[in-house]
């Protein structure tokens, strides 16, 4: 044994994942925002059982970045943005994530695949894991309306009826 | 996000969340949840690192289609490699505290000046 213990070994003074949720409340209130921004929260979730083999499935990536640059101020996420679909095929080399509120000093999103996986799917697909990568990927803006989301998730949905999505994997920044 | 898995899942779409913000996403009660526990905005792998995505992207198509009952969670085995984010993104004390007020101080003017 050396002078560093291993890492399954390590002992917490506090939960070692971070809550963003309070993280954001006591940030906003340093800045003097004393009314905190309500999450969603639901005590019952839905679900539906897959009903084919993942060898069989068509599957959709849905994300919160974007095709283009979007003007936004005082970091808050960008107005004028719309839920999109557009071509697996004609990914951008850049997603538009500025407005973002990911950690801009920890990392970058130069790399799309570490947040909008379509190459992976794309390989995954070719080696027969999943049936098929759904030809359009989704894009949905992170609103601070749950009722505006609302109305993007019922786009969405119609969209993967239309194109019989059998799998979403939705990928939040 | 959360809320649009949860509409999909209603109709008979089945989802998978990955996400790096374990608390948000499990307060918004989803089917199924991959948590990647890194640094906000690289949720499927560290950039340029396509064999790590690719694990990740393929551990969340498992959970996908193994999962029984809502609110799955299963927790991915990487590792970003450090842990000096955690405290540091959006961190609030004396270093910064003035900043923060100044800060919040002229958003709120700005807000005022736009109505």
């Amino acid at each position: 044994m050396g002078d560093t213990p291993p890492q399954a070994d390590r002992q917490l003074e506090h939960r070692s994942f971070v809550s963003y949720i309070d993280k954001s409340r006591e940030y906003y209130a340093a800045q003097g925002f004393t009314n905190p921004y309500r999450w969603a929260a639901f005590d019952d979730a839905p679900f539906t059982a897959l009903s084919k083999p993942l060898a069989d499935c068509n599957v959709a990536a849905i994300t919160t970045s974007f095709l283009h640059h979007h003007d936004s101020a005082w970091g808050a996420p960008a107005t004028g943005k719309v839920v999109y679909h557009h071509p697996v095929a004609e990914v951008p080399d850049a997603m538009f994530t500025d407005d973002l509120s990911w950690d801009k000093q920890a990392t970058h999103t130069n790399d799309t695949e570490s947040f909008l996986p379509l190459a992976a799917l794309g390989a995954l697909a070719a080696d027969g894991v999943i049936g098929s990568v759904n030809g359009r990927f989704f894009g949905v803006p992170t609103e601070y309306s749950q009722r505006r989301t609302g109305l993007d998730a019922e786009q969405i949905a119609q969209w993967c009826i239309e194109d019989g999505v059998d799998i979403a994997l939705l990928v939040p920044l | 996000m959360s809320l649009v898995a949860r509409h999909l899942e209603a109709v008979g779409v089945t989802t998978l969340v990955v996400g790096s913000a374990r608390d948000i996403v499990e307060e918004a009660g989803v089917p199924r949840f991959l948590f990647v526990d890194f640094p906000l905005g690289n949720p499927c792998g560290r950039p340029d690192d396509p064999t790590m995505q690719r694990e990740i992207v393929s551990l969340a198509l498992d959970v996908a289609s193994k999962a029984f009952a809502p609110r799955t969670t299963v927790q991915a085995p990487q590792r970003w490699g450090s842990d000096e984010w955690r405290a540091a993104f959006m961190a609030v004390g004396d270093h910064n505290r003035d900043q923060l007020a100044a800060d919040g101080e002229a958003r709120r003017a700005h807000q005022a000046a736009d109505r």
